[in-house]
């Protein structure tokens, strides 16, 4: 991730708004009504996906000899003739690759000799609820493991109570705790609820320190959703002209398919602009999602529609 | 050829065509005949119709003459009855179009893509799903017209003329009504854009409609004004300018035809400073660079509060920005074609005009060709033409306010009165907003949004009528006779023989809540046959305007709750039991008791009539309050002196109207008698004002006044003059039968359809 780090700014709270849940809706439904894009262009915009995905795996069955699959897709997403199809030069790679903190060791040594970086989750994800130095530990031991991307859930109780102040405080403990890497801070929208909320809470971490806000840690009963989306995008403009400091989104959980690969990237490109198409200032949190933008890829090449057992597993 | 590194460079959208070939294979099979009597006749007298993004003819079609029109209208009548005799067949042909237009939607969508401009987003998103949406509605009221709409009757031949804005949304809102409600059409697409009409018609054949029930005849100006004049027509609808729907009120005064008109507008958007600002931008996206702007019910005046004016301003012209105008049959445009090089011309001129008069001028980019970019014009006076004019092209104009009551007399102040978007995190504020700005449709944070079962019209130079739901079906039901009472006679003004019968009495005018006498100081003598009833004071002009004046300050009563207003009427009836001896030597007694009891009834009614909640989105919740228009003329019958006016003047006041009341000539002087006896019973003065004098006069007064909102007239001597003079500020008019009822509340009252989605 080149992108500067985000400076904390102090707390302010009278920027939040109320965020009209409908007006949001309609416009997240509309946005991916009104772009179209096929063909060639098509797959150039799905390439960019993989380039900005956190190829992720985050689960209690996780092994090291897991993971280590999991990097080799990373380095090497799709087959070389659908490379040499589309015209690459090179084999492109994903934007990162996103494991427990645990993991964290094996993913380097897999990955080592690519420049892909390895993405922990800290703090106790995905709940979050343990003591603060813990939760401090646990973000130390994986910059230790390696990670260079950290990726932190907040305390949801902060922001359902109003308690802005503490979770301030808690996110700046922990950008502190990242060191060098870059944090992603996981609001966990699905328990948030309201766009007002989700507003709210974005703008606290952005002025706390986050380098990117990330909707989702994939396990809440609502994940990533585009009126989410939408309003934390706004966020990040409203914090940038507040600031001129510039933040990263990183949409997680659920997101399957190839289309949603698409919405995502004209949401990124019609509510923030081409910069926000890079990896360093954008990221998608999927793991199936690759699976079937490998499958459109081929299907651009050949014209036949592709099968998923002739593919390399992630 | 771009390569796939080079797009990732860029990241641009690249094309993304919408087919053309099965729309210009259904185009190959022209050139167009006319739809009469259930088959297309040989194409004669052709004219292009042309695609405006491309500069291409897409088809020639046929110009329909006066014979042509009255071969439509024969075979219509024709189809008539036995149309009307069969509500299940009725509702089965509606849902068989519901359903072709769902086969054949891409097929539509591109079609109307090709001849109006708009992009195929919209045609395939909104245009085509709303018109199916209509056929499948109105097929339920066919089957339910007798259980909900008992002895109610269609108007007969349904003579229909549309714009080209929505081609096929706006004949669907035509035809889809009129046919569930019995009647048979004659309809009239736009000259621009009559091509999807024409599938329309091929598709009715495929849907079963039998021949003559819908017949669409293609043309120019010259062909409407033959189906207007046209004797066989029974009720005209006609959606279009403000200026043609005048001329076409002048034309149908008096000749007995129903009449609905849905005009222009210049729609406020008003931006509280607590609104959601991002959603409220987009609210502009959706209500003004929708359809290129060309929406009677676009929100083309942005009313913003000072303190978010800022802040909104750079939003929105950050927005302008990502809005792509271009090739309507690309699936990523926003902004299409602007149906006509005239219309584009004269989008031109008035924002020109517009900048002359001071507008700071910010605008996206288009191509050359047809296409015009978003425009916004920043920091213009309410006096700025662009403010004032119906645009109908991409072009929104921006005002900053003060208060809420700052941003509700900017609102209103304006001829029209079509529709409102209102923008507030608050839904008290909002509501607040809501029942004050005059508009017939108010969407809270949202813009823009139609359905088959929301009413749909407007008020003011807006017209009226309104299309959707039950209240749409009620314009194409007929409603009782017209009173058929006698002409008034001769007033002679001149001293006269008879000795009063006892000490003389005067009476005089009521205005204002005082007696006053006529301005031209003047009385005549009314008769009953030689006996002299009285004198009754001679009233001109400027007693009508006096009066006006005088019900206009008297708005607290339609601020009133109906229960107030009920127990002020229910003290009414009760006064006029009280002087029922004296009124005898007026009026026959029977007639004094039947007003007391019609007090009584619209007593009862003033807190009952209610408005209704309609079954249109998830999560949406669609008002349709019922309000008083304000200030209403009443022209009295000339029989029934005093039952005759109470029967205008109750179901008037019921609703919360204020009204200005020419009594019945032959005999004025029960009416006046009223006078006194509403101020002892509580009306508030202005309420009820009565001028009595040459019936003829006053009602033209009266019905030319451009700040009375509505006319009842059951005299039928003046409906035709009355209706004529209407056409100023286009006031509905309405041709009161005898008798009372739910007929005559609901005439005294506009319907506004107010819009609130929901969700936490």
């Amino acid at each position: 991730m080149t992108h500067p780090h985000n400076p904390a700014t102090p707390l302010d709270t009278a920027v939040f708004h109320g965020v009209n849940r409908p007006a949001a809706a309609r416009r997240a439904t509309s946005l991916t009504a009104r772009r179209s894009i096929k063909g060639a262009h098509q797959a150039a915009w799905l390439l960019n996906a993989i380039a900005c995905m956190d190829l992720t795996t985050l689960a209690g069955d996780d092994t090291p000899d897991r993971v280590r699959r999991l990097c080799g897709k990373a380095r090497r997403p799709l087959a070389d003739p659908v490379v040499a199809g589309l015209g690459l030069a090179d084999m492109p790679t994903t934007g990162a690759v996103c494991v427990y903190p645990t993991m964290v060791a094996a993913a380097v040594a897999a990955l080592e000799g690519s420049d892909i970086p390895v993405a922990s989750v800290a703090t106790g994800f995905p709940a979050g609820l343990m003591p603060l130095d813990l939760r401090l530990a646990e973000i130390r031991y994986a910059v230790d493991q390696g990670a260079r991307e950290i990726d932190i859930v907040i305390t949801r109780a902060h922001v359902l109570g109003g308690d802005w102040a503490a979770l301030y405080d808690e996110i700046v403990a922990m950008k502190d705790a990242c060191g060098t890497a870059h944090m992603k801070a996981i609001l966990a929208t699905g328990d948030l609820v309201t766009l007002s909320n989700v507003y709210a809470a974005s703008m606290v971490a952005m002025q706390a320190g986050a380098d990117f806000i990330k909707t989702s840690t994939g396990k809440e009963g609502v994940n990533a959703t585009l009126p989410v989306g939408l309003t934390m995008c706004r966020a990040i403009r409203d914090h940038r002209a507040a600031t001129g400091h510039v933040v990263g989104f990183k949409p997680a959980g659920g997101m399957k398919s190839a289309k949603d690969a698409l919405n995502w990237q004209i949401l990124m490109a019609e509510e923030l602009g081409r910069d926000w198409l890079r990896p360093g200032l954008f990221r998608l949190g999927a793991s199936s999602m690759l699976g079937d933008i490998e499958r459109q890829l081929e299907h651009h090449v050949t014209g036949r529609y592709a099968a998923s057992h002739r593919h390399a597993l992630a | 050829m771009t390569t796939i590194p080079e797009i990732l460079d860029t990241m641009a959208y690249g094309p993304a065509p919408e087919s053309t070939a099965a729309a210009r294979d259904w185009l190959a099979r022209g050139p167009f005949g006319l739809f009469i009597g259930g088959s297309f006749t040989a194409p004669d007298d052709l004219f292009d119709v042309r695609d405006p993004a491309r500069d291409t003819v897409l088809a020639q079609v046929t110009h329909a003459t006066e014979a042509d029109v009255d071969a439509a209208v024969q075979a219509a009548r024709a189809a008539q009855p036995a149309w009307e005799a069969d509500p299940a067949l009725r509702a089965r042909v509606l849902y068989a179009l519901a359903r072709q237009v769902q086969k054949r939607e891409r097929l539509f969508a591109v079609l109307e893509s090709l001849d109006n401009g708009k992009p195929i987003r919209e045609t395939r998103d909104i245009d085509i799903p709303l018109v199916a949406r209509h056929f499948y509605h109105h097929a339920g009221w066919a089957t339910l017209l007798a259980d909900e709409f008992p002895n109610a009757r269609a108007h007969g031949v349904c003579g229909q003329i549309i714009p080209w804005n929505f081609p096929l949304l706006m004949l669907a809102w035509k035809v889809a009504p009129a046919l569930a409600a019995g009647n048979t059409v004659v309809l009239k697409p736009a000259e621009d854009t009559p091509l999807t009409a024409l599938l329309f018609a091929k598709i009715c054949q495929e849907a079963g409609v039998p021949p003559g029930v819908v017949n669409i005849v293609t043309g120019d100006g010259a062909t409407g004004a033959a189906i207007v004049a046209h004797d066989g027509v029974d009720k005209i609808a006609f959606t279009g300018s403000t200026e043609v729907g005048q001329s076409i009120r002048r034309a149908t005064a008096g000749s007995g035809k129903a009449l609905t008109l849905e005009l222009g507008g210049k729609s406020p958007f008003i931006v509280m400073p607590d609104a959601d600002l991002d959603a409220a931008v987009e609210g502009v996206v959706d209500a003004v660079w929708f359809n290129q702007g060309e929406v009677c019910c676009a929100g083309t005046r942005i009313l913003v509060a000072e303190s978010v004016a800022e802040t909104f301003r750079n939003r929105l012209i950050a927005r302008m920005k990502t809005l792509r105008v271009g090739d309507p049959l690309d699936k990523s445009t926003d902004i299409g074609a602007i149906v006509s090089p005239a219309q584009l011309a004269r989008i031109r001129d008035l924002v020109a005009k517009g900048v002359a008069a001071g507008a700071v001028v910010h605008e996206g980019t288009a191509p050359d060709g047809c296409f015009c970019p978003p425009i916004l014009l920043d920091k213009v006076s309410p006096a700025n033409p662009c403010v004032s004019e119906e645009i109908f092209g991409p072009v929104v104009t921006l005002q900053s306010f003060r208060t809420p009551p700052e941003a509700i007399e900017l609102a209103n102040a304006t001829r029209y009165g079509l529709a409102a978007s209102i923008w507030s995190e608050n839904l008290t504020v909002a509501m607040d907003l809501a029942a004050q700005v005059k508009a017939g449709v108010v969407w809270i944070n949202a813009t823009n949004m139609f359905d088959a079962n929301a009413p749909f019209g407007g008020m003011r130079a807006s017209g009226f009528g309104r299309e959707g739901a039950r209240e749409g079906m009620t314009a194409y039901l007929r409603k009782g006779q017209p009173a058929q009472g006698a002409a008034p006679g001769v007033i002679d003004a001149s001293p006269a023989t008879g000795t009063p019968d006892g000490l003389d009495r005067t009476h005089k005018l009521y205005i204002g809540g005082a007696q006053k006498r006529a301005d031209g100081g003047a009385s005549w003598s009314v008769m009953s046959g030689d006996t002299r009833l009285g004198h009754a004071p001679l009233g001109n002009r400027k007693d009508i305007r006096n009066a006006v004046d005088a019900a206009h300050k008297a708005g607290g009563w339609t601020k009133m709750s109906g229960h107030q207003r009920a127990q002020v009427l229910y003290f009414l009836a009760e006064t006029l039991d009280h002087h029922r001896d004296g009124l005898d030597t007026l009026v026959p007694m029977e007639e004094i008791d039947a007003g007391i009891a019609c007090t009584m009834y619209y007593a009862a009614w003033a807190d009952k009539l209610s408005g209704a909640v309609h079954n249109t989105q998830s999560a949406h919740v669609t008002l349709a309050m019922r309000e008083a228009f304000g200030v209403v003329g009443l022209i009295c019958p000339e029989e029934t002196p005093l039952l005759g006016a109470l029967s205008l003047i109750l179901p008037a006041m019921a609703m919360g109207n204020r009204v200005v009341v020419v009594p019945s000539q032959a005999n004025p002087l029960a009416a006046l008698e009223l006078g006194p006896m509403l101020g002892a019973s509580d009306v508030p003065g202005g309420v009820v004002n009565i001028v009595s004098g040459p019936v003829a006069d006053l009602a033209k007064t009266l019905a030319g006044h451009d700040d009375v909102a509505a006319l009842a007239c059951a005299q039928p001597s003046v409906a035709q003059m009355v209706e004529h003079e209407s056409a100023g500020n286009l006031k509905p008019v309405w041709n009161a039968p005898e008798g009372q009822g739910r007929d005559w509340l609901d005439a005294m009252v506009q319907v506004k359809t107010i819009w609130v989605p929901y969700g936490a």
